[in-house]
């Protein structure tokens, strides 16, 4: 009666995958612009600023100078690594890399942002 | 009995087996570890619909059991985005079987996708929110996998289980 699973459909079902492999190499690889720059601020005042695209590991200090969270630059994003804080919310957040995007470290009132560089497409879409 | 009542209850089997499919997967939730990820059991009746009765009536079954499970178990939102899923892998599905060159593993590989891009789309014109394209990926993946599973069953299913095919009687 009906044919079963033939050449035509691994042909098919390769075809389908190679597609949904380039679609996820698109949404997340070529936008490695870093020509951005990482800037931290702690209570509002601006105590660092990093280019996006050096590799680096910032250590951001409190008012008394103890080392209170750290933040690891590399491959064009920033990402906060390690915080003293109990619930860590910074630690968990998802790198950063476009302009707009932020780590907000509440306890030790740090705020990551980036600046310049590339927008974030999407975003303008919606705008 | 005639075959056209027959036909007709035939393609009301296949509501309710879309319905109860559509019911388990609300209990037991395939958990893929993506939020909105279903494994799409209820895919399954409409495909054999679609191999044993026809388009005509896989279309019946697919359209009902999406209307009657959202009016069930879901609301106005939940019906437009499955119609959204639904539609449009019906009919991606549809121009496939029509080749006849590909088995069900690849109709159905093809739907699954094509169901998560229509529900997407949907979902990002509803909420406004361009932002959750961002999904794309993954759900296509997602789509691409569980359709996988679900034509790997209904092609055994064909192969194994005695269907009586339309104008058989």
């Amino acid at each position: 009666m009906r044919r079963r699973f033939g050449k035509a459909d691994a042909i098919f079902i390769g075809a389908l995958a190679v597609l949904c492999l380039l679609v996820f190499l698109l949404f997340f690889l070529p936008w490695r612009d870093a020509s951005g720059w990482v800037v931290v601020t702690r209570d509002g005042e601006v105590i660092g600023r990093y280019r996006l695209d050096g590799d680096q590991t910032v250590e951001i200090t409190d008012v008394s100078g103890k080392v209170s969270n750290v933040l690891v630059i590399a491959d064009g994003r920033a990402d906060m690594t390690e915080a003293d804080c109990p619930d860590k919310l910074c630690v968990h957040q998802r790198a950063i890399r476009r302009a707009g995007e932020n780590l907000v470290c509440l306890p030790n009132r740090v705020v990551v942002t980036v600046e310049g560089g590339k927008e974030d497409e999407l975003d303008g879409i919606a705008q | 009995m005639g075959s056209r009542s027959r036909k007709t209850a035939v393609i009301g089997m296949y509501i309710a087996v879309a319905m109860i499919c559509s019911y388990i997967e609300s209990l037991i939730p395939f958990y893929f570890g993506i939020p909105g990820v279903k494994l799409g059991l209820a895919n399954l009746a409409v495909l054999l619909a679609m191999y044993t009765l026809g388009t005509g009536p896989a279309f019946v079954v697919s359209v009902s059991r999406i209307v009657l499970t959202g009016f069930l178990f879901g609301n106005a939102f939940s019906i437009l985005y499955s119609l959204a899923g639904g539609l449009l892998s019906f009919v991606v599905m549809w121009l496939l079987l029509r080749t006849k060159k590909l088995g069900a593993v690849s109709v159905s590989a093809a739907g699954g996708i094509s169901h998560n891009i229509g529900q997407i789309l949907v979902a990002a014109a509803i909420v406004e929110n361009y932002r959750i394209l961002y999904y794309i990926p993954v759900l296509l993946a997602a789509g691409l996998i569980t359709g996988l599973l679900i034509g790997i069953l209904a092609q055994e299913l064909l192969a194994r289980f005695p269907f009586r095919m339309n104008g058989e009687d």
